[in-house]
């Protein structure tokens, strides 16, 4: 199984039954996979969508029917749509109960940084802000590494997303909480020692007696 | 609302006007004013649209074109060309949380002053802004936004201006559709008065100042 794989498995644990669940571009995206259709999780897009449904068949596409990447997809039965700013009302007012995000940076207290590279990448925040700011739970779903340099930090470096702490990162080595302000190691990848996750994290790591293996 | 031919409606936006422009990566944007924006070369134009989509597509045309001088928007991550204009100063471009823009341009068009959003706080978006505390929480105030005119697509307009959405081409549409001092409608489909039923109409026909016509008839 892959990193993405890992993750997204493991993030798609954390969704409960009717759950309204926005998620990213990139690896969270892929979450929609491992959930089971039984639970009855509603997907929203922001451009305006609850209840989003795979990529439509070759020949199926409806140009006015689209992801927040713009890219063709499919309602289900039982979706809605509305305008931008219902969306966003959805997402600030509490009414998204999980967002699933990527990250460049997650620091000790569980600020995340997600949207700008000084000088290198400055595309805009879209919609990242206000999720981060807004849902109820706010996952992080990125490798734990990137090039060899820990993406769990002491302190970002990059510019924050948001004041207030995530809830949840999810790793292809680790779940990491923030209870009580500070990172904490919760479960570790299936073959994965305390040991070896520690290694490859920057971020001081509060680890308990026991840490237990990640179910995926 | 009166009924124009595309030509005419964009030979009354001056050059150098403030435009906002609807739709989300080109899905909901008025594709005839913005070929129509081109042709006419119109520049030096300050754009308020969600993101600059992609050369080519919906607003990226007007960055093709290099007409845009300003351009408030949330991303312009998969547009090159805008990038381009923004890191050689060619274009002055303010990004905004998505949430925070369709707000400011709801305030611009519903009467008030601004809104206050937690969105943003503690962050680079809140340099210059004022923090206003209610019951120990911190916002920020984000100002009412609006432009001269807003250019904005429908799936059903009406004979006198009725307007309605169909799927994700909503978006931006019906705010910006009140935040701009002349309003101009492209649609899908042209129906005769009572098609869209009450319940239906998002953009009640008072708003509308301009419905482009069909190029046949």
């Amino acid at each position: 199984m892959d990193a993405q794989e890992i993750i997204a498995r493991r993030v798609a644990r954390e969704l409960k039954a009717g759950n309204l669940v926005n998620l990213g571009i990139g690896i969270p995206t892929l979450v929609a996979n491992y959930v089971s259709p039984d639970l009855k999780v509603f997907f929203q897009s922001e451009n305006g969508l609850i209840g989003t449904g795979p990529i439509p068949e070759q020949g199926l596409a409806h140009p006015l029917l689209t992801d927040a990447g713009g890219r063709p997809i499919s309602a289900l039965p039982g979706a809605s749509t509305f305008d931008s700013a219902m969306s966003f009302a959805l997402i600030r007012g509490g009414h998204v109960d999980v967002t699933v995000l990527g990250g460049l940076q997650v620091d000790a207290r569980g600020h995340l940084a997600n949207w700008m590279i000084p000088g290198k990448m400055v595309p805009g925040m879209g919609g990242a802000m206000d999720l981060v700011s807004g849902a109820k739970r706010v996952i992080v779903a990125m490798q734990h590494a990137a090039k060899g340099k820990s993406k769990i930090v002491k302190n970002c470096n990059l510019p924050q997303t948001s004041d207030r702490p995530v809830s949840l990162v999810v790793t292809d080595l680790a779940v990491i909480g923030f209870p009580n302000g500070n990172a904490t190691l919760l479960e570790t990848a299936p073959g994965v020692s305390v040991g070896e996750v520690m290694a490859v994290t920057e971020a001081e790591l509060i680890v308990g007696d026991s840490v237990p293996e990640m179910k995926i | 609302m009166r009924a124009v031919s595309v030509e005419e409606a964009v030979a009354m936006i001056p050059t150098g006007a403030s435009v906002m422009v609807g739709g989300f990566m080109g899905v909901g944007t008025p594709e005839r004013l913005l070929d129509e924006l081109v042709r006419q070369k119109k520049s030096n134009l300050t754009i308020i649209s969600n993101d600059a989509a992609t050369p080519g597509k919906g607003v990226g045309k007007l960055f093709d074109a290099t007409l845009v001088s300003r351009l408030t928007a949330t991303h312009i991550g998969l547009n090159p060309k805008a990038q381009q204009q923004m890191l050689t100063n060619q274009v002055a471009v303010d990004l905004i949380p998505q949430g925070t823009f369709a707000e400011r341009i709801r305030a611009g068009g519903s009467g008030l002053g601004g809104v206050l959003t937690p969105t943003g706080v503690g962050t680079l978006v809140a340099e210059g802004k004022r923090q206003i505390e209610i019951d120990g929480r911190p916002y920020l105030l984000e100002t009412a936004l609006r432009a001269q005119f807003a250019l904005v697509h429908a799936f059903l307009a009406d004979y006198l201006g009725n307007l309605s959405y169909a799927l994700t081409s909503r978006n931006f549409n019906p705010v910006m559709a009140m935040a701009a001092d002349t309003v101009i409608v492209t649609a899908e489909h042209i129906v005769p008065v009572g098609v869209i039923a009450p319940d239906h109409v998002v953009t009640p026909a008072p708003l509308v100042d301009y419905l482009i016509t069909n190029p046949n008839g």
